[in-house]
């Protein structure tokens, strides 16, 4: 079984909002990566943008273009 | 043979377009549907796609562009978002049948702007039409049959002065002409990938300014709200019903990247020589008539004819059969195109260009021309 960890969801209004985050993510090299929305969380793009509570702790001020932000165990 | 149909679609397409496609059939996932590699793969591309389309469509947002099977598609989802039964809407005699036809369905009032016997129409009858109840104008940013262009800022004027929506027709444009959609005022610009923009068909597009309510023209897999009954409103996924073609769409992109490569301005340049020594070499042969404002300065490439005593199918079919020359004959599916132009009962040929087409090309479709005319 996968070990548990706490993790920073960060999801979106539609799928062009994921996919403009990605590319600034990947301009601004913000860690994490797209997953599929847990099911816990309701939104209205069907992914989602997964990193670390720590990497939320450093990047957390470059984040924007989201819905919402969840902690999650996962 | 010799292809001089682009208007109707662009048969050559750049190497990088082919490449991109054949190596998407391999590669390729259902796009904003999974977060595996080849679904991400395919969202990445087509989001890529709506960026590069905002930057030559001057679109700042790309997710108000959704992609559409052509651009009547794209017309038909634009007179269901912007007109309602009883309302009134002004178009013009210059306008394609994907304009007309979804129009007349409509159940909108319609006033149809008269062309003159060149092809241009008078912009001060847009604003003497105006009624109480005007929704909006449909207008096309240049004529499948004459190649000319509308001025769509003086168009704009009007609109904005009256709170009308204005919603053009780009099908003979994009790629052809730079376009500043949001500078210009454009509520609804609708425009197809295969003609100028030499993409594989079936691929498209709209353009709907923020505010604008969305009636979807189809509901189904959006990707995301998957458990309300209803449809998202919210673009692009509310004009975007089911899985996109992003085979096509990654050819799309590869075109996108050839024209922001080759340069826009430069490939318009060319098509404009091209055409520009077409009309110079067949003016003056004997019995030949060319249609359209042949002497405006931006014009898109497309010239076309006829010559006396032959009927427009006659002539298409000889410069086929005796010259190799591909063009296109008929009524252009612009039927009041062809009645303003006196055209209706004959039809005419159109010459259409692309910038892949040569000089020595351009000068076997005038002797050909010449050719017949004298026989």
């Amino acid at each position: 079984m996968r070990e548990k960890k706490l993790y920073r969801i960060i999801t979106f209004a539609k799928t062009t909002d994921a996919f403009a985050f990605e590319k600034k993510s990947m301009a601004e090299k913000l860690p994490g990566r797209i997953i599929p929305l847990p099911v816990k969380i309701s939104a209205g793009c069907g992914l989602a943008w997964r990193m670390t509570e720590e990497e939320y702790k450093n990047y957390r001020n470059q984040i924007t273009g989201y819905e919402g932000i969840y902690t999650l165990e996962m | 043979m010799i292809y001089f149909d682009n208007a109707a679609t662009t048969l050559r397409k750049p190497q990088c377009v082919k490449k991109a496609v054949y190596e998407a059939l391999d590669t390729m996932g259902n796009p904003s549907r999974g977060a595996h590699k080849p679904s991400l793969d395919a969202s990445r591309l087509v989001y890529d796609t709506r960026v590069r389309l905002g930057e030559l469509l001057g679109i700042s947002d790309p997710s108000e562009i959704a992609f559409t099977l052509n651009a009547t598609d794209a017309l038909n989802m634009a007179v269901n978002i912007a007109v309602n039964k009883g309302e009134h809407v002004i178009t013009t005699e210059c306008e394609h049948n994907s304009v007309l036809r979804p129009l007349y369905a409509s159940g909108a009032e319609l006033t149809v702007i008269k062309a003159d016997d060149i092809g241009n129409i008078n912009y001060d009858d847009i604003e003497k039409s105006i009624r109480e109840n005007t929704k909006a104008v449909f207008i096309n940013h240049a004529s499948n049959v004459t190649g000319n262009v509308t001025d769509i800022e003086r168009i704009s004027e009007i609109t904005r002065k009256y709170n009308l929506l204005l919603v053009v027709d780009a099908a003979q444009t994009a790629g052809h002409i730079p376009i500043s959609a949001e500078a210009l005022g454009v509520d609804i610009l609708c425009f197809t990938g295969h003609k100028a923009l030499m993409a594989p068909q079936g691929t498209g597009g709209i353009y709907v300014r923020k505010g604008i309510d969305i009636r979807p023209m189809r509901t189904g897999g959006s990707g995301i709200h998957s458990f309300d009954k209803k449809h998202p409103s919210a673009m692009p996924e509310a004009l975007e019903a089911g899985t996109l073609n992003c085979h096509g769409i990654t050819g799309l992109n590869a075109a996108l990247q050839y024209i922001e490569k080759t340069g826009i301005e430069n490939i318009y340049e060319r098509e404009k020589a091209l055409s520009r020594r077409f009309i110079d070499g067949i003016a003056n042969i004997k019995g030949i008539k060319i249609y359209g404002d042949i002497n405006a300065q931006t014009r898109v490439p497309v010239v076309t004819v006829n010559i006396d005593g032959m009927t427009s199918d006659e002539l298409c079919d000889r410069l086929y059969t005796e010259y190799g020359i591909c063009t296109r004959a008929g009524a252009h599916c612009a039927p009041l195109m062809h009645k303003a132009l006196g055209t209706d009962k004959i039809g005419a040929v159109r010459f259409s260009f692309s910038h892949f087409n040569s000089e020595n090309e351009t000068d076997e479709g005038i002797r050909a021309l010449r050719g017949l005319a004298e026989i």
